[in-house]
């Protein structure tokens, strides 16, 4: 008899995807897709149960299908559709807590995936450059998305006390980016002008959504030969971006302002409604985050396909070109370039690199 | 260490790549100030523009130049060099590491930034450089001091021209430069990080060359009439880390950074209000504004001292105190009598 794989969150397309590909994987007979409004994507055969995770009746759901992986996604910073910062921290954290009670009940549960967030670690000046995941963060989330992260960290390490004998894997990915991604970040990217924070280049890393979902199917598989695959890993393309760099690659101008400056008008976009300028955001918009992803390569025994450059690369083409695309700049240097008075008769080779 | 026979020979080989190092440097530096931070800056406020409007700029400068036209061969290759680094910081097609540490960046622009600082202003002298391993991590532990952390800036010149290997240093810094917007941008790029445990072992496992200035805020800050006596040296954590890395400790002496703020008074108050650690009175700070904040020309000496070796000791060695004490102690006072015999060679502070 195969696996039964419990997923949440399925009305996003991240879940949404993971759905559909687990589903092809031999070992997994029957995938359960919870979440409280039917997706929009099709799940390509896979049960949906219209479940809310805050209510009880997801114990249910558990122990009607004999469910033996949970995968949680449902652990999110932004609402689906119109939703308000209280129904997205309520389902983070409550929502979160009703799973766990439900997973502790259940006799058949041998598997635990979380879906958390590099944004446990906050970002503060005065935290170490790269964090591992040990660090303990300097200054912790006081509130938003962050500080939900940090919660529910919590109670799964509580359902790891209590249930030694299912394996528990808590998986804090960098800021997903990619073709489809939903995330604040996308968004931020997708306005025509950036608002930045001036005086500060923070480093950012990116993770491609392919990765997420191969990574997650990795956690909610059995442990491959010389690997762990219970405990808690960064997940992160290789590599650094500066935000700056991404801004040029995006071919998108930037607009320093100054800290207070930026809130305002994070919260005149958020009024808007183009995109969420969270004060963990603009955290970590000023101060960048990175992550060290060695346990992930060599006890969980992953290896990203992208690095965070080439995930961007791929995000950046998924958007098209912005007000001052790098091409036309790189065209108008070489231009210069070949203007005959600098280049002196000879061609300028040189310069295509 | 320091005997009489050094200074002469010394002098000499500053004169002598002072010679040979314009043609190399001096051109890509001076035209890369103006050209980066000019057009870097340019595209940000100026959203929507015709892009060639920023870049001509540095160009039309350059004009007035290859009317030798012996020389043209190298003023072609340098302005095609310095167009490809304009193009790749255009479009964003340079890297950087985890740290932030942007080499292309600091090569290029702040090095060159710093030079006539480091050759014309102070006139560096730089002994003992063969000290520093061409290859592998090490430590190296300097005196702090001068009020604002030149210091650490001229010693990061200092490894890098003058090391065979060209090496770069990469420096541990307060986290008040971490804090400060702009200070803590370019520190990043430079390569500086937060002086913590972690990304000092972090650097020093990629076998990197790790600046440290263990006196702190202490050293830095501490009033003219201390000038050239060592702080404490925290609580050696900077010994330990190295320890657990097995990696040299290199002292480093610095004559010459006390004297360029000589620091009569601390405002301690208005200290506190900005959130400094201190603020400092010199005879013209506060009093003379901005000019005031000019540096007193004094004469540098930097002298790397011979690396005491950490690599024999086993890895529990880390955790012993007593240990830790005794090797600060060493260094310390390895830095400390290597200062009072450059101060003692020192004809004047100005020369």
């Amino acid at each position: 008899m195969g696996k039964v794989v419990l997923v949440t969150g399925v009305a996003r397309r991240l879940g949404g995807r993971f759905v559909r590909r687990i589903q092809r994987d031999p070992e997994v007979d029957r995938v359960v897709a919870v979440d409280v409004v039917p997706p929009e994507h099709h799940l390509g055969g896979a049960d949906f149960v219209r479940a809310d995770i805050r209510q009880p009746t997801i114990a249910k759901v558990l122990a009607e299908h004999s469910v033996d992986t949970v995968v949680h996604m449902d652990v999110t910073g932004t609402p689906l559709g119109s939703g308000s910062r209280t129904t997205v921290k309520e389902t983070n954290v409550i929502g979160t807590m009703q799973l766990l009670g439900a997973c502790q009940k259940s006799p058949t549960v041998k598997r635990l995936v979380v879906k958390s967030s590099t944004n446990v670690y906050g970002s503060a000046p005065r935290d170490p450059a790269v964090f591992t995941e040990t660090t303990p963060p300097k200054s912790l989330p006081s509130g938003g998305f962050a500080k939900d992260t940090v919660e529910v960290e919590g109670y799964v390490r509580g359902f790891a006390r209590r249930r030694p004998d299912v394996a528990v894997c808590v998986l804090r990915f960098a800021n997903i980016l990619g073709p489809h991604a939903d995330t604040p970040l996308a968004s931020y990217f997708s306005l025509p002008v950036l608002p930045t924070v001036l005086g500060y280049d923070p480093r950012l890393q990116f993770v491609h959504e392919d990765d997420v979902v191969e990574v997650l199917r990795l956690a909610s598989h059995e442990p491959e030969r010389g690997t762990l695959n219970s405990g808690t890993f960064n997940i992160a393309g290789d590599g650094v971006l500066l935000l700056s760099q991404c801004a040029r690659r995006l071919g998108r101008p930037t607009v320093p302002l100054l800290l207070p400056a930026v809130t305002w008008v994070g919260t005149a976009l958020r009024t808007v409604g183009m995109t969420d300028f969270s004060p963990e955001q603009l955290r970590l918009l000023t101060h960048g985050r990175v992550v060290a992803t060695d346990q992930m390569r060599e006890t969980l025994g992953y290896r990203p396909k992208y690095t965070t450059v080439e995930t961007f690369a791929d995000f950046a083409r998924s958007r098209g070109p912005g007000l001052l695309p790098p091409e036309a700049l790189a065209g108008a240097v070489d231009r210069i370039a070949a203007l005959p008075r600098l280049s002196g008769g000879h061609p300028p080779t040189q310069s295509a690199n | 260490m320091a005997d009489a026979k050094v200074i002469p020979f010394d002098d000499d080989r500053s004169r002598g790549s002072a010679v040979q190092r314009p043609s190399r440097r001096r051109g890509m530096g001076s035209r890369r100030n103006k050209g980066e931070p000019a057009a870097v800056r340019e595209v940000q406020p100026l959203p929507g523009r015709p892009e060639a409007a920023p870049e001509e700029e540095p160009r039309t400068r350059e004009e007035p130049a290859p009317p030798s036209r012996k020389q043209g061969d190298g003023w072609e290759r340098r302005v095609a060099g310095g167009l490809a680094f304009l193009r790749r910081r255009l479009t964003g097609d340079y890297e950087i590491d985890d740290f932030g540490y942007d080499k292309e960046l600091t090569d290029q622009v702040l090095m060159s930034l710093l030079r006539p600082v480091y050759e014309k202003y102070f006139r560096v002298e730089v002994k003992g450089v063969e000290n520093i391993p061409s290859e592998g991590g090490a430590l190296i532990v300097a005196n702090h001091s001068g009020t604002l952390p030149l210091d650490g800036l001229m010693m990061q010149v200092a490894v890098h021209d003058n090391h065979p290997a060209g090496r770069h240093l990469r420096l541990l810094a307060a986290d008040l430069v971490f804090m400060l917007p702009v200070v803590n941008e370019l520190a990043r790029k430079a390569g500086h990080t937060l002086a913590c445990a972690e990304d000092a072992e972090r650097l020093l496992e990629r076998g990197e060359l790790v600046g440290v200035m263990p006196e702190g805020f202490k050293g830095i800050g501490k009033p003219f009439g201390e000038r050239y006596k060592l702080q404490r040296f925290g609580r050696g954590g900077f010994v330990s880390t190295a320890l657990r890395q097995g990696t040299p400790i290199i002292p480093c002496s610095i004559v010459g950074a006390e004297e360029i703020y000589p620091m009569i008074g601390n405002a301690k108050t208005l200290a506190r209000l900005l959130g400094f650690p201190y603020f400092p009175i010199t005879p013209t700070f506060p009093w003379l504004g901005p000019l005031g904040a000019v540096p007193l020309p004094t004469k540098w000496t930097i002298q790397f001292g011979e690396p005491i070796a950490t690599s024999g000791y086993p890895p529990e060695a880390a955790e012993d105190p007593m240990l830790m004490f005794n090797l600060t102690d060493q260094v310390r006072e390895q830095i400390q009598h290597t200062l009072y015999k450059l101060l003692v060679q020192r004809r004047s502070v100005f020369f």
